[in-house]
């Protein structure tokens, strides 16, 4: 299997090699055949890779240790579903796994790209074929291949981490190599456009969903990376600010300033070298956050396998960054805006007040992030920033963007009238105000969260208010029923009202993360019988009782469980385990050996006002005398409510078909009708 | 006033504001993080140089780990090879910390005058572990 696994990874490089040089020669230009050799040099590249991957994913599931990857991240004993995720749980594998969804993903944009792109796509093949050579070549030569064999052969695999070893553990990193991944087929159109001096927005229609595709991956897998850290990690909360969360938060941050940004490009022919310095921009982040993990120049919660790796990325970020910076140069005049900014009260403005936000936020995240770094350069000493430097910082910036979700929406493009700002935001701003002051009449009183609700409350009447208008018109037009014309309202602006969608994900995040300004946490060390209250900020008095620990064997682990019987304001409100566990391998005596630490399973009842989060943090030598640490964390579930929402509004934005083709299906067609009535107008 | 200048105002502020807010955050949230021995040369250069939040990386001496478990207390020593400090912390450990040979531990909070590290916050990680015993098997 290493055989052919690594002839697969050579064919692969040398696939890409020939496409890619064949690609930036030009030679394809008026020559057809040359160009369809570009194209299907991107399809044997995927070809090869897609056999690699079968490669080794036959050595995973035949356990055959002599292969290193598949021992040092398997055993016998690891349940068949975290197999099937050890492919990417390590660095090989998961440079393996960027090469293969990466030529896929090439694939896919060479064959489902319509035609009338055609002059863009051996550049786009040209540019993905580049970036899945960078990538099998440090496989190949930096010491990473996944085919490397041991010398020997042992017995047992050393395991999986336990931490890894969850559910959302399976789905989470291929959610965010996904994301991190699809940004480059985006950048590719946006080096073809300005390689081949098509600067109209053909390249942005052509790659318009695959931004969008990267944005959604990319959210779901920061939402599920909170839900494991939450689930998983047992320190009471689900964003800390740890440099590998911040590096899959940057591209992101940039990448929504871009689907903003864009339709002002779009309507308007403004911000065209903003757009491309953003596209580039979000790519290169991409890159450094796969750096920032591998490298472990900067400490992180998240101890990946620290290699000379790192390096190789930092190189190619700075290849790319130079590259592509120099192109939009060379290009800048051809960029020129068609129009200016008519008012400062529009929707221009506002989104460009938006763009400004996000990429303050992305630029203030990395700032902290590579402080640490930047200070020891500079000063000599390292100085750190940690949460209270990001929520200091980002807690007034996120404010400010959660108020430009209510007020965008709301405002004229080019100029608005005051006629129209008095119709359009009377209720909105009445929903806000009538919020917050429910909210403090309740006895809220800490600023940020009591603003941030108020603000939602803003929001949420935005988005109710475009709804409801678009549905009453269409009743009153069609005289359709609601639910038909809020469907169609929704299936015929697919685009606007799933962005609307999407801000009513953002607000319920908001709402959440807002929430968790009002946590409390108790830590003690209870016997049997023992118990302790703890009040919750919804007003309720909840005992945890400690019943008891018991152990028991199961799959591949130890397991220690304390019980915690739980009362809320004297009323029984049943049980809640937290477990120790210690995974095993068995060796080559057949004997069980330890493997890893221990690892803490959190007890977690979830509700729609608060999470009960309960640490069982060990026994004390050995008796039945446990120490805990009692959680109770306010609107948790609604994080993962947003999640929801957000894929739902996502997939709505991206769905085939729907508004925007079949108005320019329309507009081509009348078009068509105009040159027809010149023609006979000129023959007669 | 074109609308241009007045959105160039507009930006100049929002850039401007989000400058101030992170050198303000640097000013008032940064802290120092040393090895053991850069905290020694600063408490002898500079003797107010206690009772200051900071962070100290150093490996946890084998052994020195005691655990109070009634209250939650934990006491241990961390070392960079040349200097040493005594540590106490109450709270939960995360499972990374364990009585394994070279944890690797970032501490967080102060040096009191007593010379004990009186910690707030503790992350552990077993970073050489792994990788050293890879190349064992790799050389075997």
């Amino acid at each position: 299997m290493t055989l052919l696994g690594n002839f697969a990874l050579w064919a692969a490089l040398l696939f890409g090699i020939w496409g890619a040089a064949l690609a930036f020669s030009n030679r394809w230009q008026d020559r057809p055949e040359v160009a369809r050799s570009v194209t299907r040099s991107v399809y044997a590249v995927f070809a090869a890779c897609a056999v690699a991957s079968i490669a080794l994913w036959k050595g995973i599931i035949a356990h055959d240790f002599n292969i290193e990857y598949v021992w040092a991240y398997t055993s016998r004993n690891l349940p068949s579903g975290y197999l099937f995720s050890a492919f990417w749980a390590g660095q090989k594998g998961s440079l393996l796994f960027w090469a293969v969804v990466l030529s896929l993903f090439a694939a896919l944009a060479q064959a489902m790209t319509p035609r009338r792109y055609a002059p863009l796509m051996p550049y786009v093949a040209g540019v993905t074929s580049a970036v899945t050579v960078f990538f099998i070549a440090v496989m190949l030569f930096s010491g990473a291949n996944p085919f490397e064999r041991l010398p020997f052969t042992p017995a047992d695999g050393r395991g999986l981490n336990p931490q890894l070893q969850n559910p959302g553990m399976m789905i989470h990193p291929p959610m965010l190599y996904l994301g991190y991944i699809s940004i480059t087929i985006p950048f590719a159109f946006a080096m073809a456009a300005l390689l081949s001096r098509k600067l109209d927005t053909g390249w942005i229609h052509a790659m318009r969903r695959w931004m969008l595709v990267s944005w959604l991956f990319l959210g779901i897998g920061i939402t599920l990376g909170m839900w494991w850290a939450y689930v998983e990690l047992g320190w009471g909360g689900y964003w800390a600010w740890d440099p590998v969360e911040n590096a899959s938060l940057l591209p992101w941050l940039t990448m929504t300033a871009f689907l903003h940004s864009v339709m002002i490009q779009e309507k308007r022919g403004m911000l065209k070298r903003w757009n491309l310095s953003l596209v580039v921009g979000t790519f290169l982040l991409s890159i450094f956050g796969t750096f920032i993990t591998r490298s472990g120049v900067i400490a992180s919660v998240h101890s990946f396998t620290q290699s000379n790796v790192g390096y190789y990325f930092l190189a190619f970020l700075f290849l790319i960054a130079v590259g592509s910076y120099t192109l939009l140069y060379t290009r800048w005049p051809l960029l020129e805006a068609d129009v200016e900014l008519e008012s400062m009260v529009s929707r221009e403005a506002a989104f460009l007040f938006n763009n400004l936000l996000f990429v303050g936020i992305a630029f203030s995240v990395l700032w902290g992030t590579l402080f640490p770094i930047l200070s020891e350069a500079v000063r000599g000493t390292k100085i750190t920033v940690g949460p209270p430097f990001f929520n200091k910082v980002n807690v007034p910036l996120g404010l400010l963007l959660l108020a430009l979700t209510g007020i965008g929406p709301l405002i004229a493009w080019r100029k608005a009238s005051m006629q129209n700002l008095r119709r359009q935001f009377m209720l909105p701003v009445a929903t806000g105000l009538v919020v917050a002051a429910v909210l403090a009449a309740l006895g809220v009183r800490e600023l940020a969260p009591l603003m941030t609700w108020g603000l939602a409350g803003f929001v949420g009447g935005t988005i109710t208010q475009e709804f409801w208008r678009g549905t009453r018109a269409r009743i009153r037009m069609y005289g359709e029923s609601v639910p038909m014309a809020l469907g169609r309202l929704v299936g015929r602006n697919r685009r606007r009202y799933g962005g609307y969608i999407v801000h009513l994900a953002m607000l319920v995040y908001f709402v959440a993360f807002a929430g968790m300004a009002f946590k409390v946490q108790r830590e003690a060390t209870l016997k049997p019988g023992e118990s302790i209250e703890l009040r919750s900020p919804f007003g309720y008095t909840y005992t945890f009782t400690h019943v008891g620990i018991s152990q028991f064997k199961q799959l591949n682990r130890y397991v220690s469980a304390a019980t915690v019987e739980v009362a809320r304001d004297g009323k029984p409100d049943g049980r809640i385990i937290s477990e120790k566990r210690q995974h095993f391998t068995i060796n080559e005596l057949g004997t069980e050996e330890a493997s890893f630490e221990p690892s803490t399973e959190v007890g977690i009842r979830s509700g729609l006002r608060e999470d009960v989060y309960i640490v069982f943090a060990g026994a004390v030598n050995g008796t039945e005398e446990a120490v805990y640490r009692f959680n109770i964390n306010p609107l948790v579930w609604w994080v993962w409510a947003g999640g929801f929402i957000l894929v739902f509004g996502g997939l709505i934005t991206m769905w085939p078909g729907g508004g925007t083709l079949v108005t320019s299906r329309r507009s081509a067609e009348a078009g068509y009708w105009v040159e027809l009535a010149a023609a006979r107008a000129g023959t007669e | 006033m074109k609308p241009s200048t007045k959105f160039l105002i507009g930006a100049v502020l929002i850039v401007g504001s989000v400058g101030f807010l992170i050198a303000q955050g640097v000013k008032e949230t940064g802290v120092y993080f040393l090895t053991p021995t850069e905290l020694a040369a600063k408490t002898t250069s500079d003797p107010t140089f206690y009772d200051v939040g900071l962070k100290l990386g150093a490996k946890v001496v084998p052994g020195s780990i005691k655990r109070i478990a009634a209250v939650q207390q934990v006491d241990f020593v961390v070392s960079d090879g040349a200097q040493q400090y005594p540590v106490t912390y109450r709270g939960i450990v995360p499972d990374t910390f364990t009585d394994a040979n070279d944890i690797e531990v970032i501490v967080e909070g102060r040096l009191g005058r007593d010379g004990v590290f009186h910690a707030t916050e503790v992350f552990a990680k077993c970073g050489s572990r792994y990788e050293a015993e890879l190349d064992k098997a790799a050389k075997a």
